[in-house]
């Protein structure tokens, strides 16, 4: 059953938003809306702008133009430690130093959260036990990052941005480079921190199906515009992916969740 | 299969919460090698009399030595050495390169070239008047080096710094190299001194650097946790909420502090600064809470160990530990280097 999202309150909601690389225009103008609590996806082809817009909802970048709001509040007002306890942020391939530990990775995440001579707390601890618990990493605690595999510093990364104890998640590609074992654990973790974690997250996302499946929300983007946002019901036909991919497809029945998926011709 | 050394370790010392453990050690170490040091020279003295020495001086020739000569001495290594140590650490992270290290951006080069055209000018005198022309030189130095590697398209790239460091080096080193060349009166006085030396200093010098190169050991490992953060990169850094122009000033005012005062009490030692950090990295892991420590206490030793060898093995008081730091620290680092490198990590 398609979800009215109009209902729900917005976490996020972009008002205008223009972002440029230099004289580049990327996103000009764009109107979007992250319900709160919800698992949204951000799709579209290379160079569609989606990576640049999670970054600039991070505050990672500055937008050229418009606002962001978040609980509706101009992210530009907020400092860098406050916006870290609110918005967590995966970024895309992230190398740690070598020899770091993931436990002391994982540490990292309550940076936002110590002062300037605060001693480690309890609530750090249970903070960090909680990512690490959720992402399967406790037994990898002592482990080197530089020896892990892909799928298991991508956990540990995770695990890290979850410390944060942020409501807001915002993962960039985080299904890249991942094998499918491994994309399929991630999507799982992302429906159980929305359902049961109460956390709005946000992810850009390769795949077309695996958005259509997991995520509640999708916003499909090409050429810094929204094509079409809503249930992925909803949003994904055949016209707009022929619209925002360049694809002719057929877009059928999930067989196993019912959610449409696509299928190229 | 052979497990690589360095990796073995880290693993352990991770695991079962060696760290202090290996801290310790490594202090006892540092202990007994400024002790031997001490005993050590051109007339060996017992233990016994230079504890002696140290707690009731009696005036007599063995006492006159150690209070005077050898322990100064081995102070002044002590300082110059973790001093030096702990500001490459901080340098490698805020440069995020691991080849950075005071004297290959140019603070050293700074310092140096700063207290040698004070000398030539002034004349030369005592030691501690230097201290603050050679802090002036290295922090000209380093903001020099930061304003040429931020020309060019992408800004501060670390490529760009590392090349302005190895310019403002060099050119500082030839510059000083031109001075002594044509001011022999200063170069009598600083020959030793431009190599990194800890010969004939005196307990007065060590009294007048110490408090700087306490205050500067200090805020560095208070730096440690905020180290971590930046050494994950600038975006990673900032999403964590980490002002990262601020703790990059502090990073460089340590640096700045640290190695101006080392330079100034022993001149600009070489290579401690950077063979230390990646010992202790690859000994016990990134974890900069963690390698500070061991890098204050490791540099110390490096160049005690460095002075002492100079001493026996060239049979010259003399002999600068630039020097030997070099002779000693380049083949341990290469077969350490190896060894973690032949595990295929």
């Amino acid at each position: 059953m398609p979800v009215d999202e109009s209902n729900r309150s917005a976490k996020i909601a972009g008002r205008g938003v223009s972002i440029a690389y230099g004289s580049r225009r990327i996103v000009e103008d764009l109107d979007l809306v992250v319900p709160e609590r919800r698992f949204t996806a951000l799709v579209g082809p290379n160079g569609s702008g989606k990576s640049t817009i999670l970054r600039t909802f991070a505050g990672l970048m500055r937008a050229t133009g418009g606002s962001i709001l978040l609980d509706g509040r101009s992210i530009a007002t907020l400092g860098a430690r406050e916006m870290a306890r609110r918005v967590g942020v995966l970024l895309q391939g992230p190398v740690a130093p070598e020899g770091l530990t993931v436990r002391d990775l994982v540490q990292q995440g309550r940076y936002p959260h110590r002062s300037l001579f605060g001693r480690w707390s309890e609530a750090d601890q249970a903070a960090c036990e909680e990512a690490m618990m959720l992402t399967g990493t406790t037994t990898l605690a002592d482990t080197p990052l530089d020896t892990l595999s892909g799928g298991q510093r991508q956990r540990a990364w995770i695990a890290m941005t979850l410390a944060q104890q942020s409501e807001v998640l915002l993962l960039d590609e985080p299904t890249t480079f991942l094998d499918l074992a491994h994309q399929i654990e991630l999507m799982n973790l992302i429906t159980v921190l929305v359902r049961d974690h109460r956390k709005t997250v946000v992810a850009v996302l390769h795949d077309l199906n695996q958005a259509a499946r997991y995520a509640e929300h999708v916003v499909l983007l090409k050429d810094g515009r929204i094509a079409a946002a809503g249930h992925p019901s909803d949003v994904i036909s055949q016209d707009t992916i022929a619209d925002v991919f360049g694809v002719r497809s057929m877009v059928i029945r999930d067989p196993v969740a019912g959610t449409p998926l696509c299928v190229p011709l | 299969m052979i497990r690589p050394y360095g990796m073995n370790t880290a693993r352990r010392m991770a695991n079962d919460g060696g760290r202090p453990l290996g801290l310790l050690l490594l202090f006892c170490l540092l202990v007994a090698a400024v002790l031997w040091s001490l005993a050590s020279g051109a007339r060996h003295i017992p233990l016994a009399t230079v504890w002696h020495a140290v707690v009731g001086f009696d005036g007599s020739r063995e006492h006159l030595l150690v209070m005077l000569i050898r322990l100064p001495r081995v102070l002044a290594a002590v300082l110059a050495g973790s001093a030096l140590a702990v500001s490459g650490v901080i340098m490698q992270v805020v440069t995020n390169n691991p080849l950075a290290s005071p004297g290959l951006l140019g603070i050293n080069a700074g310092a140096a070239f700063a207290v040698v055209l004070v000398m030539t000018l002034f004349g030369t005198g005592t030691g501690d008047v230097y201290m603050w022309y050679a802090f002036g030189g290295a922090g000209a130095a380093a903001l020099l080096v930061h304003g040429m590697g931020s020309f060019g398209p992408s800004g501060h790239s670390t490529i760009g710094l590392v090349i302005a460091g190895a310019i403002v080096a060099t050119f500082l080193t030839a510059l000083t190299s031109a001075i002594l060349i044509f001011d022999q009166n200063t170069l009598d006085a600083v020959r030793l001194w431009t190599a990194g030396s800890v010969t004939g200093r005196t307990m007065a010098q060590n009294a007048a650097v110490a408090p700087y190169i306490l205050t500067g050991l200090a805020a560095g490992l208070f730096l440690g946790r905020h180290l971590v953060t930046l050494s994950l990169g600038a975006e990673a850094a900032r999403s964590l909420g980490q002002n990262q122009a601020v703790w990059r000033s502090v990073s460089i005012a340590v640096v700045i502090l640290l190695a101006g005062s080392a330079v100034s009490l022993a001149g600009p030692i070489g290579f401690v600064g950077l063979v230390v950090p990646h010992i202790v990295r690859l000994t016990i892991g990134a974890d900069y809470r963690w390698v500070l420590p061991f890098s204050a206490v490791g540099g110390a030793l490096l160049v005690v160990v460095a002075d002492l060898a100079g001493r026996m093995i060239f049979g010259s008081q003399d002999f600068p530990v630039g020097v030997t730091t070099a002779l000693i620290g380049a083949p341990f680092f290469l077969w350490l280097a190896r060894s973690r490198a032949g595990g295929g990590s």
